[in-house]
């Protein structure tokens, strides 16, 4: 019984720890050369993230919103001082085992954060797995991560693909919906959207009419647009990202569509991509962690450093990025800044409850965030809050073998 | 499916494919008459939307936006020959896939630069807004009309040029007998370069006629590039004819194939190539 004591290798570690801190400060009096101990040196934390490509804005925006909460608490995390490595991860797969090896065996960094491309999430994922490196994943929403693949030292405060998309199903039937067309690209991420939103449709009662899909990244949809309104179903739950959900919406607008089967979606079909979208964009419902005016004094404060900071508007990712920084400031403070009693570190990370942003903010047994996903509806350019789809909603973490 | 979403559906099938033809035959004009591989011909298709993007924020309109964009990558396509391209003319494949790569690589970080990596769109002109209703549900945006008009016009100017003037004569010659071409004193050297310029004028006008319903979209040349390959092999090389039963084909096969076939759509432009190659090793049109 004592061995599962949670409390009794962290007593015997801080007695360690009282210990050598007596040692160096004796050795220091003697002005011998001593190594820096656990406490004093910097916590090292690896960012690997995309600073260039597609995904850039993405990465910088995690990045900022780290970086600001850390400067917020004067450069440290739970009174550890926390330093930057950077690597630009491209949103290559291909290279992202040899930049997490780079992270960890080179510059040996105390922590990993990363990253926005799940194929390069689940490479990182494997590779914090075979060296037990701590890692907090800030955007990538692939099951996997905290699914099968989940250990006590992964976590992610973004979202799984399962998570923002099954409360939408609900949602659509709760407004009348009876039966849907799915449409999204044939990959690994639109099969887990749809495949969320389904469950959450067909529990509610609505029946599918067609799935939809066109190979990645393809952006000629007329023919499917068509396809739709053969079918002539009541709504239609869409999922794409980029410059793919500009061209979507716009060509969905410019085949009427928008007038007669109402539209909706993950909320990637409409974040960061309504300037491009335009009028075509209004009326489309999401579903997603954030809204662009959610009101809560957390939200408030953060817009407004963000905006001071960097000059531009905070998002999602900035939150996601800064909530990160929350978690393991939640970690260093269970353990005084002592990284070395990561059992420690890790189970109180766990066990966090964050002010988010976003909302309240806690984690499941994979790692995964428990929070609210919101119903938002685009209005004049902003997706704006609707109201709460989903209370503290928990990715089912299917094929993860932790227990709570 | 009723007749009328069957005729849509062509109607769709007919409108890529046509978009198709016009950035293909830039492409196999340079490949027949050049002899020059251009890795680069969708970067450029890219560089056009981009550009009619510019110009239509800057001054407003989408007339100029288009001329403006056709313009620029005509004259952007005569520099590039004089510095670069005429060195690689008879030069081998290699050596031209690299410094067209190069390009690709050099005009993605200039595209960067100048216009960022946002995502854009464009509005077409007033009169071109809008939809046409065809059933309850469905109407055809009145701009994808005009595209296919549009696309049939320059088909038929570019066909006229090949076959009617002087100097499509010239180009017929080239791509027929090089050799014997250049024996006969014909500049050469002059049909390159305007031929090289228009070729990259049609990829970057297929870009800016295509961007009102496209967006305007960093990579959005990659598939472009890969389709148009795929349609200059199949119609045979230098075949602006072949191009054009290839692209229709390919439009039609892709329409069909995502509304019948979903599950192999993606392949099956690939499977309708290899087809013809079989039957035809040097593609519909292609010169044996």
């Amino acid at each position: 019984m004592s061995h599962s004591n949670p409390f009794s290798v962290p007593t015997s570690r801080r007695r360690f720890l009282l210990g050598a801190a007596a040692v160096t400060t004796g050795a220091a009096a003697f002005r011998f050369p001593t190594p820096a101990i656990a406490q004093g040196a910097p916590l090292k934390v690896g960012f690997m993230l995309p600073y260039s490509g597609t995904f850039a804005k993405l990465g910088k925006f995690v990045d900022d919103g780290f970086r600001l909460n850390v400067e917020r608490q004067g450069g440290s995390l739970g009174g550890r001082r926390i330093e930057f490595v950077q690597v630009d991860d491209e949103s290559k797969p291909e290279s992202a085992t040899d930049n997490m090896n780079r992270l960890v065996g080179r510059e040996k960094v105390d922590l990993v954060v990363g990253t926005v491309h799940s194929g390069v999430a689940m490479a990182m994922v494997k590779v914090a797995r075979d060296t037990n490196t701590p890692l907090i994943i800030p955007n990538a929403g692939v099951n996997e991560a905290t699914g099968p693949m989940c250990a006590p030292h992964i976590f992610r405060t973004s979202f799984s693909n399962w998570q923002v998309c099954q409360p939408m199903g609900k949602v659509m039937f709760d407004e009348g919906r009876r039966n849907a067309v799915t449409i999204t690209w044939r990959y690994a991420a639109g099969a887990q959207m749809v495949d969320a939103f389904k469950e959450g449709f067909t529990r509610a009662g609505g029946a599918i009419v067609e799935d939809l899909a066109l190979p990645f990244p393809e952006v000629e949809f007329q023919a499917l647009i068509t396809r739709i309104a053969t079918l002539k179903p009541d709504s239609v739950f869409a999922f794409f990202a980029g410059g793919g959900a500009v061209k979507f919406v716009k060509d969905y607008a410019a085949a009427g569509l928008n007038r007669t089967i109402p539209l909706y979606g993950a909320g990637f079909l409409t974040d960061g991509t309504l300037p491009a979208q335009g009028a075509d964009a209004n009326g489309i419902k999401t579903t997603l962690h954030y809204a662009d005016n959610l009101d809560n004094p957390a939200n408030r404060a953060f817009l407004e450093a963000f905006k001071a900071k960097t000059g531009q508007d905070g998002d999602i990712y900035a939150v996601q990025g800064w909530d990160a920084a929350a978690l393991l400031a939640e970690g260093l403070k269970a353990t005084k800044g002592d990284w070395s009693a990561r059992t420690q570190a890790t189970a109180a990370m766990r066990a966090a409850r964050i002010d988010s942003p976003r909302g309240p903010l806690s984690f499941n047994r994979a790692g995964n965030p428990v929070q609210n996903v919101y119903l938002r509806e685009v209005r004049n350019g902003r997706n704006e809050l609707v109201s709460i789809a989903g209370q503290a909603v928990d990715d089912p973490a299917r094929g993860c073998r932790i227990q709570a | 499916m009723d007749a009328i979403t069957f005729a849509v559906q062509l109607l769709n099938g007919v409108q890529y494919g046509l978009v198709l033809f016009l950035v293909a035959s830039g492409l196999t004009l340079v490949f027949g008459i050049l002899g020059v591989i251009n890795l680069a011909h969708g970067a450029f298709y890219m560089l056009g939307a981009y550009l009619a993007w510019a110009i239509s924020a800057y001054t407003g309109s989408f007339a100029l936006a288009i001329v403006g964009s056709l313009v620029i990558s005509f004259l952007l396509g005569i520099a590039l020959e004089e510095i670069f391209v005429k060195r690689m003319i008879g030069r081998d494949h290699l050596a031209q896939v690299l410094l067209s790569f190069g390009l690709i690589l050099v005009i993605d970080e200039v595209r960067q630069i100048v216009f960022g990596k946002d995502v854009h769109s464009v509005m077409p002109p007033e009169w071109l807004r809008g939809s046409i209703q065809l059933t309850e549900v469905l109407s055809y945006p009145v701009y994808r009309l005009a595209l296919c008009v549009a696309c049939l016009v320059l088909a038929a100017v570019i066909f006229y040029v090949i076959q009617k003037t002087r100097l499509g004569m010239v180009i017929r010659a080239g791509a027929e007998n090089r050799d014997m071409t250049r024996a006969l004193g014909i500049p050469f050297d002059v049909v390159n370069r305007y031929v090289f310029a228009g070729g990259i004028a049609l990829a970057a006008l297929g870009g800016s006629l295509v961007a009102p319903v496209s967006t305007v979209f960093p990579g959005m040349g990659d598939g472009m590039l890969i389709l148009s390959f795929v349609v200059v092999v199949l119609g045979g090389i230098g075949s602006v004819a072949g191009a054009a039963i290839g692209a229709l084909l390919i439009g039609l096969t892709d329409t069909f194939g995502k509304v019948f076939f979903p599950q192999i759509s993606s392949i099956l432009i690939y499977v309708l190539m290899a087809g013809v190659l079989l039957w035809r090793p040097n593609g519909l049109l292609g010169k044996a």
